[in-house]
């Protein structure tokens, strides 16, 4: 179990050293000018030259990314407890929850730049990635609510609040969970696509917009720097999402206990 | 108070039938009267409607045609019926505590009283130390005392059972058996217990009810009038034997298409 779980360590790891060493020496030996691939060390000196720039971008993506997710969040599950309650609800929205969800995002965010203010645009961006699953899984969740607790409780003539609120929500929550996960690294994917077709220069201008500023300028260690920071982030939201995940569901979810084989 | 004198009929079922959308006729013509205090098991081959039977008692489900007549006291609101389903059927969310607390949760019952009744109802299937289990943590058959111990909660005068221990080991069956019987004579509830093993029917029942395939029809009734306290001496006894015989010939015969 220890041996296991040191591996699962080391051997990213390793790997990661591997790649790093083959990139380093690669550049090296075929003699490749920084503007067409820089060495590690490279990025890594850009990464701590630009920091104030990189990090004030970092936060307008995140920013973004944030208020796309918990936008997302709650309309998927709103909207799918709505489904839930109102039959005609789901038949008359759920074709274009749909849609909209199978419309490639980038060939939306031009027309939203045309209609709404640049900060707003990239945000609805965000949020239409982001909240489809959320929907997709909350909706899975509480229509999967086992048949014979939904019995006991029409036997204790529960009302359709208690039903909600004590048996549904509650049993759709490891799927709700799974929904989030999904739309927290999909919210950071929709905020960058909106700000690389949004693509004009500002004060509040986010990582995506410095990664293609600095492919014009030709800055490919700048590109690199930034792309680095951009998968941190996403990294960083999918593991806190799933600390979550497994804090509201270690006592009693097959998914969040140890596994024996 | 009709009710309160022993014997007195609690609910009774006449002419129920039932009809599913897909067609299927699970219930024909089916009359059954459970009286007050009374141990009584519907016995039947899987798919005769006996679990569709004890839907309908149970309100969950309405009759295709019948009537299912309460006695005035019977069914004074909600409160008043326990089931118990095949499967443990509790919430994996909450601690065995609060799975048995769901009924009274749910009829708004709260605070102290609602609280000595969780333990009171944990007490009597014997789980009074698990209370802050999840129910992943139990056995199978630790799961279906917490199932029972939820539909005590409430003291419901009917106790309404869907083959609770079809899904365990047969030592298991025997010790829940053995308890299900302790805490009938105890509280005296009326129970309606259905079942597809002849034994079992034999072992708890006062009367039991044999069912005929497909639709489901009531066949005969036997009663089993050994006495209680009934326990392993009597399991293993002459007359348990010569019972389930019996009760064995009845449901064959109601097997091959009713013909007595």
């Amino acid at each position: 179990m220890k041996k296991n779980r040191l591996m699962r360590i080391a051997l990213p790891l390793l790997v990661l050293a591997i790649v790093v060493t083959a990139w380093d020496r690669t550049v090296c030996v075929f003699d490749i000018q920084p503007f067409v691939l820089p060495r590690p060390e490279l990025v890594l000196t850009t990464l701590i030259a630009d920091r104030s720039l990189l990090w004030h971008s970092l936060l307008v993506t995140l920013g973004i990314t944030f208020e796309g997710f918990f936008l997302a969040a709650a309309g998927g599950i709103a909207l799918a407890v709505a489904f839930n309650q109102w039959r005609v609800v789901e038949y008359s929205f759920y074709p274009y929850a749909v849609i909209l969800q199978v419309t490639p995002v980038l060939a939306i965010a031009p027309l939203l730049l045309i209609y709404l203010p640049q900060p707003l645009a990239v945000l609805a961006c965000a949020w239409i990635v982001a909240f489809f699953p959320v929907l997709a899984n909350a909706t899975l969740g509480l229509n999967s609510v086992d048949r014979n607790l939904l019995a006991l409780f029409a036997l204790h003539k529960a009302s359709r609040w208690q039903v909600l609120w004590k048996l549904k929500l509650p049993s759709a929550l490891p799927q709700i969970l799974a929904g989030l996960r999904i739309a927290g690294g999909l919210s950071l994917v929709g905020a960058v696509v909106a700000e690389i077709a949004a693509g004009s220069a500002g004060a509040g201008s986010g990582l995506a917009y410095r990664i293609a500023e600095s492919g014009y300028r030709l800055n490919i260690p700048r590109m690199f720097a930034a792309l680095l920071l951009l998968s941190a982030a996403g990294v960083a939201i999918f593991f806190a999402l799933s600390a979550l995940s497994h804090l509201a569901l270690r006592r009693w979810h097959e998914s969040a206990l140890p596994r024996d084989y | 108070m009709q009710s309160a004198i022993p014997g007195a009929s609690i609910v009774s079922l006449r002419g129920v039938g039932k009809t599913f959308d897909n067609g299927t006729v699970a219930l024909e013509r089916f009359n059954l009267t459970v009286r007050e205090g009374e141990f009584v098991s519907l016995l039947g081959p899987s798919g005769c409607g006996k679990s569709t039977a004890l839907r309908i008692v149970a309100g969950l489900s309405g009759p295709s045609e019948g009537t299912v007549d309460w006695a005035d006291t019977g069914r004074a609101g909600n409160k008043s019926i326990g089931f118990v389903f095949q499967e443990p059927t509790l919430m994996p969310w909450r601690d065995v505590a609060a799975n048995v607390r769901l009924p009274l949760e749910l009829s708004h019952a709260a605070g102290a009283p609602a609280q000595t009744a969780v333990a009171q109802a944990l007490e009597q299937v014997g789980l009074g130390e698990f209370a802050r289990s999840y129910p992943r943590e139990l056995s199978g058959g630790m799961k279906m005392r917490a199932s029972i111990a939820r539909a005590l909660a409430t003291e419901p005068p009917l106790l309404l059972m869907d083959e609770p221990f079809a899904a365990l080991d047969e030592i298991t069956r025997f010790k829940l058996n053995n308890d299900l019987l302790a805490l009938w004579q105890r509280l005296r509830r009326t129970v309606i217990f259905v079942t597809h093993s002849v034994f079992e029917s034999v072992y708890l029942s006062q009367r039991i009810v044999v069912m005929t395939p497909r639709p489901g029809r009531v066949f005969t009734e036997i009663a089993v009038d050994a006495p209680y306290p009934r326990d392993e001496a009597f399991r293993t006894s002459a007359e348990f034997a010569g019972f389930c015989r019996t009760v064995s010939a009845t449901l064959s015969q109601a097997m091959m298409g009713g013909v007595r």
